[in-house]
């Protein structure tokens, strides 16, 4: 690697990206499993192309991490840091501790000194905030609770790593010393109470400086209306950000994501983040790499079982643990499945702490490149894992494995009306019903949801109204009405034609997106058909209408007449599937209708308003 | 007098009559004046909105095209809601005691066919009737009305003669220089005006 230019290194990795990721998702395996293989790929073990670069690489690419939790902290206002607090402190914080004691047990078991395992214990608690929140992001599985939990855990350990680093130099043997250049922190030798207060010192100034500093500078910065010097003003901040924190001997990622938190609210976030946004990418596209290329083969070809052993060892204790804990924290069963299996990987701080216990002397340099290669293993394995758990465990738990598996609730009401999907859409139908004293039963297939309108006092039930065994439990056989609105057409049709098939009494007022989809409703034999935009937009051009200066009542007549027309002229137009035919008829009817609109009944009146004159009995007859 | 118009014309975008009457009045002081078509497009007309109004007035005028022997439907529909029981008339209902109501309409028959050979069959005043005995229920007193006759056909020279006709009168009813007393003892108020309405001339 030595002789060779930066060009080419950059044209390794690139290419490595552009072949890898797009190949992987392709093949469904998401981002990160393709920069990993490609990181195998490229690394000494087969191509030999990047040599012993990849460790470099990956110290480098480390900062991909920190701006990562930068634009997390960016999405986070601190009111709902402040909500997570709970899940921070008693999830993370639990995760931690008992991960490490169990870890460090077991490694006891097997006959190493107390201070190593200890040690051993704390890093492998630690799991990948990387490749996790890839994962769940991709997923978009970011805001649901085992998102949440997923993110509170990692958070929590990002935090972990300080007094890790602090606790570890005590640990060491007795004659073994650390360097300042290992943390790279200036304030190693200071007493404690100094770097107690350059520590509290550099908070504070961060906070300082985030609201008071950085805003102004970066309002003079958008002025300039230089769109690259924006760009180099957010480089700036996380790495001034990242700079100071490594100075203080603080987690720069961990001083990223409080800057983030900072800049939550202000005017530039979108910008900023639109910035950093590629760069994030890049760079921990180039982590990934990295822990692909430094995968140790020889030591795994030397002794496969063992490594083979320790990865699913690690792996299934962390899981246990993750899974006992989202039971103590009330996750429920689908969600608390993918918040363990998301998180039983070991964490890319992992390698940062072992090479520093390993300066340290506090391990010996053997077992430390053992673990390594257990830890990239442990990493490359988790979006393996992730798809193993969506293909095999999530459809038994979960519907289509799209949602999260939940029992249907038990529902003990009776109404005439059942409302399918409650969506902004069916919400709307609901107050309304419920509004005008009809009660309806409601039933809906996101579980957040339905758990979010059961806290604000709506009795929603949760299921999947397609099917015989909900809709019969909703009381169908007894109801006279069901409105089909489901978020997406394929599933009303579905829906449609389970009432059809069962429940052959009920009347179907059924939600359609556009034109398209009402002709598949009318294909499948619905009468009543509500297409999403037709109402609010008519109101929208009528109120266009009246602010030309048009009468309010000849709009709203002509909306009106418009509605009624178009229903109708649907109802004709469906006949036409075949699109040149039905082109032209559209033509005709949107002529046809402009005539009728602009013959509207009062001018007749208006016209024949001489018949009232006629004054004497002659002109009579 | 504070005056209110209270005017409703359905397809006021195609009238001759009631655009050139609104135009001549619609800046004179001391007079309020309610679209209620444009008000109530959809015909939800709120009592709550309409009362507060009606009691801050003296006079009431119903301005519209008489339509069917009566006024537009959305009159009616204002009537049927705003003149509620315990407030416009029945017990308690005082809201609007000692007012005045007037009415302001086009005809599109002229004189001779609002008599009882004509093409109607009755006089004006007959067809007045349901306002009449309304402005009566609601202890009112019912001013007679300000006839524009013949609409449909009405030269423009005629009808600028008429919107200043109203604008006398509303201007004498709003600074009180009519005399009530008399006004309320002719068939219509266009006897003031010395315009014809719908009948040939004042009675003796």
């Amino acid at each position: 690697m030595s002789n060779e230019s930066f060009f080419y290194q950059a044209l390794v990795y690139l290419a490595t990206m552009v072949v890898f990721v797009p190949l992987a998702k392709k093949l469904n395996l998401g981002s990160v499993l393709g920069y990993l293989l490609g990181g195998i790929i490229i690394g000494p073990a087969l191509l030999g192309l990047i040599g012993q670069s990849g460790q470099d690489l990956m110290h480098f690419a480390e900062f991909g991490v920190v701006m990562m939790l930068f634009l997390i902290g960016m999405e986070l206002e601190p009111s709902l840091l402040w909500k997570l607090r709970a899940p921070i402190l008693g999830l993370g914080g639990l995760q931690v501790v008992v991960t490490a004691m169990l870890i460090g047990g077991l490694a006891m078991a097997c006959g190493l000194p107390w201070n190593q395992a200890l040690v051993i214990g704390m890093i492998l608690s630690l799991s990948s905030t990387a490749i996790v929140l890839q994962v769940l992001t991709e997923k978009g599985q970011m805001g649901s609770a085992a998102g949440q939990s997923a993110f509170s855990v990692l958070l929590f350990q990002d935090i972990a790593v300080i007094p890790m680093l602090a606790i570890f130099p005590l640990l060491a043997p007795a004659g073994a010393t650390v360097t300042a250049e290992e943390t790279g922190s200036l304030i190693e030798h200071q007493p404690a109470w100094v770097k107690t207060i350059v520590v509290l010192g550099a908070v504070v100034g961060l906070v300082v400086g985030g609201r008071y500093v950085v805003k102004p500078v970066l309002h003079i910065v958008a002025r300039t209306r230089l769109r690259e010097l924006f760009t180099a003003s957010a480089l700036l901040l996380v790495v001034g950000i990242a700079v100071l924190m490594t100075l203080v001997g603080l987690s720069p990622a961990l001083g990223a994501f409080l800057g983030g938190v900072l800049l939550a609210n202000s005017e530039y976030r979108h910008e900023l983040e639109s910035d950093i946004e590629p760069f994030k990418g890049l760079l921990l596209g180039l982590f990934f790499i990295g822990v692909g290329a430094t995968i140790n083969f020889d030591l795994i070809e030397h002794s496969p079982w063992i490594v083979a052993g320790l990865v699913a060892g690690i792996m299934i204790v962390k899981f246990l643990v993750l899974a006992a804990l989202g039971k103590l924290f009330r996750l429920s069963r689908d969600q608390n499945l993918l918040f363990s299996f998301a998180l039983p990987q070991v964490g890319e701080f992992a390698f940062v702490l072992f090479s520093f216990s390993a300066g340290a002397k506090l391990l010996p340099q053997q077992l430390v490149d053992m673990m390594m290669a257990v830890v990239a293993i442990s990493m490359a394995l988790t979006p393996l894992v992730m798809l193993a758990f969506e293909k095999w465990v999530q459809p038994r738990f979960g519907n289509a494995g799209q949602e999260k598996e939940r029992e249907d609730d038990k529902i003990d009401e009776r109404n005439a009306v059942i409302i399918a999907g409650f969506d902004h859409f069916g919400t709307v139908i609901g107050r309304f019903l419920r509004a005008s004293g009809v009660p309806a039963t409601v039933l809906d297939l996101d579980s957040d949801r339905v758990d979010l309108l059961r806290r604000m006092g709506l009795k929603v039930h949760y299921g999947d109204a397609s099917r015989f065994e909900l809709l019969k439990s909703a009381g169908a056989e007894q109801a006279a009405i069901i409105v089909i609105a489901m978020a997406t057409p394929e599933k009303n049709l579905e829906v449609v034609q389970a009432v059809k098939k069962h429940f052959p009494h009920l009347r179907m007022l059924v939600r359609a997106v556009d034109n398209a989809d009402a002709f598949d409703l009318m294909n499948a034999g619905v009468l009543h058909i509500y297409r999403e935009t037709i109402d609010t937009s008519l109101r929208l051009g009528t109120d266009v209408l009246e602010m030309l200066g048009r009468r309010a009542y000849q709009s709203q007549r002509a909306a009106r007449m418009f509605r009624r027309f178009d229903e109708k002229s649907l109802k004709g137009l469906a006949a036409f599937r075949d699109d040149k035919q039905y082109v032209n008829a559209a033509k005709e009817r949107i002529e046809e209708l402009q005539k009728f609109i602009q013959a509207d009944a009062y001018t007749n009146m208006m016209i024949r308003d001489t018949g009232w004159e006629r004054d004497n009995a002659e002109e009579r007859n | 007098m504070k005056i209110l118009i209270l005017f409703a014309h359905p397809a006021f975008e195609r009238s001759r009559v009631h655009a050139r009457l609104l135009k001549a009045v619609r800046t004179l002081p001391g007079i309020t004046l309610r679209d209620l078509y444009e008000e109530y497009p959809d015909f939800d007309v709120l009592p709550g909105q309409e009362q507060p109004i009606l009691e801050k007035h003296d006079l009431i005028i119903f301005q519209h095209p008489f339509y069917w022997y009566s006024g537009p439907a959305l009159l009616k529909q204002w009537m049927d809601l705003v003149l509620e029981h315990g407030w416009a008339y029945g017990k308690d209902g005082v809201a609007l005691q000692g007012k005045y109501l007037m009415q302001v309409i086009s005809t599109g028959g002229n004189a001779q066919a609002y008599t009882a050979e004509g093409h109607h069959g009755h006089a004006v005043h007959d067809f007045l009737l349901p306002y009449r005995q309304s402005a009566l229920l609601c202890h009112m007193h019912y001013l007679p009305p300000y006839i524009v006759p013949g609409s449909a056909h009405i030269a423009d020279e005629d009808l600028a003669r008429y919107a200043d006709g109203f604008v006398q009168l509303l201007q004498g009813l709003s600074n009180n220089s009519i005399d009530l007393k008399m006004l309320m003892r002719q068939p219509e108020a266009n006897m003031l005006t010395g315009l014809p309405g719908l009948l040939p001339a004042p009675p003796r």
